[in-house]
């Protein structure tokens, strides 16, 4: 399937459909741009907001041109009162509205958690299913680009943790703008966190509406060796290092996990039966981190399967450097893969 | 900056037609209403905690006399009377206090988290402040979709030192949103006296730095309370920008629950007692109707307030089956009366 593949920029992407093949490619942050674009002229009560929405880049361009289309009443640049802001933006939601509050950085959802956690997350249920938060937001992750301890980080795990709340992380353009739609079509706070390496990433993506649905993962690769479960840009990493092991006579199965909240638990489990054998690959921190989950759900609903003790590859327990040198060291990708997938599969 | 307070007969006079009995019969019923809760609680009967609003009537009662149904209202902890005020039954808060599947949030919220979409009242709130934002974006909502209602927002002069509250006021200026920020100065968060801790001496002052006109009034004064909302919500309806209206009241309770009020003195707690905003209701009230009257409204709504404790009591607990129900919205009509449809 066209959409199911995804080439880290347009000439990849070109060489692999030359002819175009009536298939059309767009790069992720051009997803997340005509997602926006097509549910504003949907539906009246989507907005967006946030710092620079209406700047020249337009968060790095995925919104791009949104105030001279419809206006700067529905494309608001917001002040630097993140808690403040995203209570704004939930208050909009409760009323009826659906805003896409976009961050430029996850790292500035911490100063919002209280509207976030104690608020939006809260509304429904504490309100006995009579109020909704129909509210999206949009955060960046990202990796080596120096910007070290307090613009590097990777949170989902936080937010991963709370009822309510909705966190999903789109790893090809395809589901960029799919996942957008349906966070948008949702009535639930839904958090949407995009890795800053795959905006230039191009892949299948149709014109006008389509979803993906929150709550489903995906086979990126099939395999019968080895499951290995991936989030955001370390699918990439994990396609690579399933490519490298398929050499070494080792098959993976990568499994691209899309939605981090609620989880797919049913792929993961299904694929561990099959392969007896777990790797999660995470963007961010081990202990409590959506690797301890991924583990903790093969091992209830596939214990009997599991022939090796699941292996969680993440960031270092450490805040992250800013050195290169250090950077280097921090960030784990293809080669760690490989390596751990080696040891696991020839100890048996 | 403070506002001259005028001889109660021209505040009444002013607030002529905004039938003044009505106006004690619901003040009656939130100081009935919160007796009845600190009593519950007293004999053990309601757990958790509560914020009782005893000696504040005046500032819901007055605010709401200047709403219209459909226009929104965020509450805080200390929010029985907002609610009362903004056309809620007493018999379903009741039940939401004890847990009942008759609670307006079928007991899951009790009484911090009190929420009411069908009579688009957003919420009491646990959370010092919290609500000042979620109102300002009611606020958006309202500025987004072309109509003229407001949003009232309710929040205590602690909360005032909250970033959101600071955060809120900023962005309803910049975007003149239709908010009225209501602030129930009662001098102490918690034990905490306000010029203890901050460093403006009125809330009202620092609605200046952003812009926003703000309004002192003596929030022992339902009538006073009332003209001054009349005004200041007919000018945010018209299109003014955000206002803000800083009451200066008094709870004549301790904070929550078990407050041994150790933090002020018996001398001024009588102070304020001699300005009970239900007596001076009753003085106003008795203007126009006769003291037999009076005592009538007086008897009828402690009845209907045991009537309701009554009926809640006899209700169902909140169900365990679907306990785990709403924890994320499915339907999408949840939202309040009045709302902007899908284009
Ligand atoms: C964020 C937060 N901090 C602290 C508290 C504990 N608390 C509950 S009520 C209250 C006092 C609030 O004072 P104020 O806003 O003046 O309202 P009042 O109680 O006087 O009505 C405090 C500190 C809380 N609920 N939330």
């Amino acid at each position: 399937m066209p959409w199911t593949r995804t080439y880290r920029n347009r000439d990849e992407f070109e060489r692999a459909f030359p002819q175009n093949a009536g298939v059309r490619g767009l790069a992720y942050r051009d997803a997340i741009l005509e997602a926006t674009v097509e549910l504003m002229e949907e539906d009246s009560r989507v907005f967006v907001m946030g710092q620079g929405v209406d700047d020249a880049g337009g968060v790095f361009g995925t919104t791009k041109g949104l105030h001279e289309r419809f206006g700067k009443g529905r494309c608001i640049d917001t002040a630097l009162a993140e808690n403040g802001i995203t209570g704004i933006a939930a208050g909009a939601a409760l009323c009826g509205m659906r805003p896409i509050l976009a961050h430029m950085r996850v790292d500035f959802i911490p100063l919002s958690l209280d509207q976030i956690i104690n608020h939006a997350a809260k509304w429904s249920y504490m309100f006995g299913g009579r109020a909704s938060v129909p509210l999206t937001i949009r955060a960046i992750i990202g990796r080596g680009w120096g910007s070290a301890a307090q613009h590097s980080q990777s949170l989902q795990s936080i937010l991963a943790n709370i009822p309510g709340l909705k966190v999903v992380m789109p790893a090809t353009p395809y589901d960029a703008k799919g996942l957008l739609r349906a966070a948008v079509k949702d009535n639930n706070p839904v958090i949407i966190i995009e890795h800053r390496w795959l905006y230039d990433h191009t892949g299948h993506v149709p014109e006008g509406p389509y979803t993906v649905p929150i709550g489903k993962a995906v086979v990126r690769r099939a395999g019968k060796d080895v499951t290995i479960a991936a989030l955001s840009y370390m699918v990439y990493e994990a396609l690579l290092a399933a490519e490298e092991l398929k050499g070494r006579g080792i098959e993976c199965e990568v499994i691209d996990l899309r939605t981090i909240k609620p989880m797919d638990t049913g792929l993961i489990t299904e694929s561990v039966k099959k392969t007896g054998r777990l790797v999660s690959v995470d963007t961010g921190w081990r202990e409590c981190g959506i690797g301890a989950e991924v583990v903790a759900s093969a091992v209830e609903g596939a214990f009997g399967s599991l022939k090796a003790a699941p292996v969680r590859i993440s960031l270092p327990e450490a805040p992250t450097p800013a050195s290169p040198a250090l950077e280097a060291l921090y960030y784990p990708g293809k080669k760690e893969i490989v390596y751990a997938i080696e040891k696991m599969v020839r100890a048996v | 900056m403070r506002q001259k307070i005028k001889p109660v007969e021209a505040a009444l006079a002013a607030a002529g037609a905004l039938n003044v009995v009505e106006m004690y019969k619901k003040a009656l019923t939130i100081r009935y209403f919160e007796e009845k809760v600190d009593w519950l609680f007293g004999r053990g009967k309601l757990g958790g905690t509560t914020h009782l609003c005893i000696g504040q009537e005046a500032v819901p009662v007055g605010v709401a006399s200047a709403l219209r149904a459909d226009d929104y209202m965020v509450s805080t902890h200390r929010g029985h009377g907002h609610l009362i005020a903004k056309g809620g039954e007493p018999a379903r808060i009741f039940a939401e206090l004890l847990g009942k599947s008759e609670g307006y949030c079928k007991g899951r919220g009790g009484t911090q988290h009190l929420c009411v979409m069908g009579l688009n009242f957003l919420g009491t709130n646990g959370i010092t402040g919290g609500g000042i934002p979620i109102a300002t974006g009611a606020g958006l909502s309202i500025k987004l979709s072309g109509d003229d209602r407001v949003a009232v927002c309710f929040f205590g002069e602690g909360a005032s030192n909250q970033g959101t509250f600071h955060e809120s006021l900023n962005m309803a200026s910049v975007w003149k949103l239709p908010v009225v920020y209501v602030c129930e100065n009662n001098m102490y968060a918690m034990s905490t006296r306000f010029a203890r801790i901050s460093a403006s001496d009125d809330v009202a002052a620092r609605a200046g730095a952003y812009g926003i006109e703000a309004a002192i009034v003596d929030g022992m004064d339902a009538l006073k309370v009332a003209e001054l909302a009349g005004k200041v919500v007919g000018r945010v309806r018209a299109g003014g920008g955000p206002a803000l209206i800083e009451a200066k009241t008094y709870r004549f309770c301790g904070h929550s629950k078990s407050d041994p009020r150790t933090y002020r003195t018996r001398e001024e707690e009588e102070m304020w007692k001699g300005k009970d905003p239900i007596k001076r209701l009753a003085a106003a009230a008795a203007e126009f109707i006769p003291g037999s009257e009076i005592e009538g409204i007086k008897r009828g709504v402690l009845a209907m307030i045991e009537d309701a404790y009554d009926a809640a009591e006899k209700g169902s607990d909140s169900s365990t089956d679907a306990a785990l129900d709403g924890v994320y919205a499915k339907r999408e009509d949840i939202v309040p009366q009045g709302n902007i449809q899908s284009a």
